[in-house]
């Protein structure tokens, strides 16, 4: 049984102007230990899946409608009480912002002492002695000095360091990571992500990592999901999106990249720009874009325009396209005379 | 253009030169809370950021130079003294031959139309008061104010053309255009003057990946059609080895390697440009070997004594530690490094 399963999850925002989609359909599942990407530019939704998970959505946004299980127990209908001792001790989560994780005018000390006393029966000074060891795994130097620092005497990799060590502080099964390097140099952030990835293996933590970074994905996930305008496009081994992307949008992202064309020639660019959420285009929300959903005359093509492609399997993978489909689907013919 | 004769035009000589180029930048408040009491005597205490320490570059006619590294290694500083933003602490820039720095605003003017600026967020460059077109018709007026009126704005459309955004978009405001529409426009501005010269900062960070290849795509059309020369800010290595054709590798506000785009990538010299080119999450599986840096970037207010990069290096000596490493031809390439030099890298 899977340790994470969301089906169906449905966010939404009442906004004045009314209600906007921020989640459209989301199902997706996570074994014990696996890590899961998901790819997206701003906008695509993937921050709101996170927070979802979390039950951090705040007025006026909402879960509408779907299913969140979690080792068998359904989050949705948690009360604010069971989720106080989920969050931060079953699943943990690590911010793109270290400095609004952590709390200003605490040291690093008191703000991982309170976390273990929140949700453990121990003293402070084994709390301490705690602390002091995830910090010595998050590879900190001088760690007794660091935890009577405050966050701002420390650099932006220590304090990602100081958020991770909290994250795994009370040995959770889930880690939900925002953009958790987006903020850093690339130096740092192949440190801080060989360490997550580490930390996550030696302890079979789950992690869901959130990025747009298509290298950092294809380095630390096994599996991902590639989201568009709230809805997942593509899912599947993370290996198998990044060497043979099936959805348009997909290949499109990962064409763009420059280091797919050679040197000094034109980039594939996707033309237009990912739609705003209160005006997602009809039918496949990507047809606008999408050079498939063109008919030679230049008009959209009238399936992707009036219906919300359905999820084929494709190999491994699973990909909401009609073209994928329709190919599919000649094939079959082709292969049955 | 009459303004313009002045500047020397020769067509061989780079287009702009840097010389022991140094910034630094006052960390102390007023001269009474610098004054302190040590030993019984009255002592002054200054502190400085040295974002810049003796930078020597040229820029060539029609290249793209790109100076790559990271946060606080100086490469903003570089480009923002470059374009007269900040005045250097020392050190001379050359522009077609002519001495730049400490111009009177005046003397700069003819030089202010030939060099242009795209700064990396378009949320913040566009004066959210103006609408698109009057953003554009600005540095036309104020740089030609011979120009009548119809000229101006056909000139305006042809930049709104020439990067994309639809001409009648023009009386809308700033607010109205997303993240990529801004930073066409941005361009657009910069085009507007018909520049030889962008500097561009960071210009597509804050964009997303689909976009960015937009934005790139349409520097590297201005620069075919329009003849244009830039210098390129960014932090982004898989940017550079497209985009440019030379790249200056800064650490600390240093430059430890400066080398031919293609020579760069395909051999790294300098131990800081291998950890970097080793550090880009690449796509495939089958990487290349990480060379991990210990430590992080030390603070450019003490600076380290001898090589900058020592404390992080993994095959520094008692030399390095000691000695300031000088920028030495190998090659095509400039490498700042003990290690490199005496061969044992």
């Amino acid at each position: 049984m899977p340790l994470l399963e969301v089906e169906g999850l449905d966010v939404r925002f009442a906004l004045r102007q009314g209600e906007v989609q921020a989640l459209r359909d989301v199902s997706f599942s996570l074994e014990r230990g696996e890590r899961l990407g998901i790819v997206g530019e701003s906008g695509a939704g993937k921050s709101v899946a996170a927070f979802a998970l979390l039950n951090l959505i705040s007025r006026p946004g909402f879960i509408h409608a779907g299913s969140i299980r979690f080792d068998n127990e359904e989050l949705t209908r948690y009360s604010e009480r069971q989720w106080r001792r989920t969050r931060g001790n079953r699943i943990s989560m690590i911010f793109q912002d270290p400095m609004m994780t952590l709390n200003p005018v605490l040291t690093i000390g008191a703000q991982m002492i309170e976390c273990l006393r929140a949700h453990r029966r121990i003293s402070t000074s084994e709390a301490r002695k705690l602390s002091l060891a995830r910090l010595r795994q998050v590879q900190i130097p001088s760690p007794e000095q660091r935890l009577d620092q405050y966050p701002h005497e420390l650099s932006g990799g220590m304090r990602q360091r100081i958020v991770i060590a909290i994250a795994l502080l009370l040995d959770p099964d889930l880690i939900v990571a925002d953009e958790p390097t987006t903020a850093l140099d690339v130096t740092i952030q192949a440190e801080i992500m060989a360490l997550l990835l580490e930390l996550c293996e030696r302890h079979n933590v789950g992690l869901i990592l959130i990025t747009h970074d298509l290298g950092v994905v294809s380095q630390v996930t096994q599996r991902m999901l590639v989201m568009y305008a709230g809805r997942v496009i593509e899912s599947g081994p993370t290996r198998e999106i990044i060497n043979d992307p099936q959805h348009p949008y997909t290949q499109g992202l990962i064409n763009a990249l420059p280091q797919m064309t050679p040197p000094g020639q034109r980039l594939n660019q996707i033309r237009g720009s990912m739609p705003s959420l209160a005006h997602i285009p009809s039918g496949c929300a990507f047809h606008p874009r999408c050079d498939f959903a063109q008919l030679p005359d230049g008009s959209p093509r009238p399936g992707c325009r009036a219906q919300v492609p359905p999820f084929v399997d494709s190999g491994n993978c699973r990909v909401a396209c009609h073209m994928v489909r329709q190919m599919q689907q000649l094939d079959l013919e082709e292969a049955t005379p | 253009m009459s303004a313009n004769h002045a500047i020397a035009t020769d067509e061989a000589a780079p287009l702009l030169e840097i010389k022991g180029l140094r910034k630094r930048f006052s960390l102390s408040a007023g001269l009474l809370d610098q004054l302190r009491f040590r030993g019984g005597r009255l002592v002054r205490n200054r502190k400085y950021v040295h974002a810049i320490n003796g930078v020597d570059l040229e820029v060539l006619r029609g290249e793209a130079l790109c100076v790559v590294g990271e946060s606080g290694c100086g490469k903003s500083t570089v480009a923002r003294t470059v374009m007269g933003l900040i005045s250097p602490s020392e050190g001379e820039i050359r522009y077609r031959g002519e001495r730049i720095d400490g111009l009177a605003p005046r003397a700069l003017l003819p030089y202010r139309r030939r060099m242009q600026m795209i700064f990396q967020n378009p949320y913040a460059s566009l004066n959210p008061r103006m609408t698109i077109s009057q953003t554009l018709q600005e540095p036309i007026r104020f740089h030609h104010p011979d120009w009548e009126r119809r000229r101006v704005e056909e000139k305006v459309v042809e930049v709104m053309e020439a990067v994309g955004i639809a001409p009648d978009w023009g009386k809308r405001f700033g607010h109205e255009f997303s993240g990529g529409q801004r930073q066409r426009i941005a361009i657009a501005r910069a085009l507007a003057v018909d520049p030889e010269f962008i500097v561009a900062d960071e210009p597509i960070s804050a964009l997303d990946v689909s976009i960015q290849a937009q934005v790139l795509n349409l520097m590297m059309d201005a620069q075919r059609e329009r003849d244009l020369t830039y210098l390129f800010i960014t932090h982004d290595l898989a940017v550079v080895e497209h985009f440019g054709t030379r790249v200056v590798v800064m650490y600390l506000g240093t430059v430890c390697e400066v080398a031919p785009t293609a020579a760069l990538f395909a051999t790294p010299r300098h131990p800081y440009t291998r950890a970097l080119l080793s550090a880009i999450p690449r796509l495939s599986d089958h990487g290349v070997e990480r060379v991990r840096l210990s430590g992080e970037v030390p603070t450019p207010v003490e600076l380290p004594p001898g090589c900058v990069f020592h404390g992080r290096c993994p095959i520094a000596n008692e030399r390095c530690r000691r000695e300031i490493p000088q920028l030495a031809r190998h090659g095509d390439t400039l490498i700042a490094c003990h290690a490199v030099e005496e061969g044992r890298d």
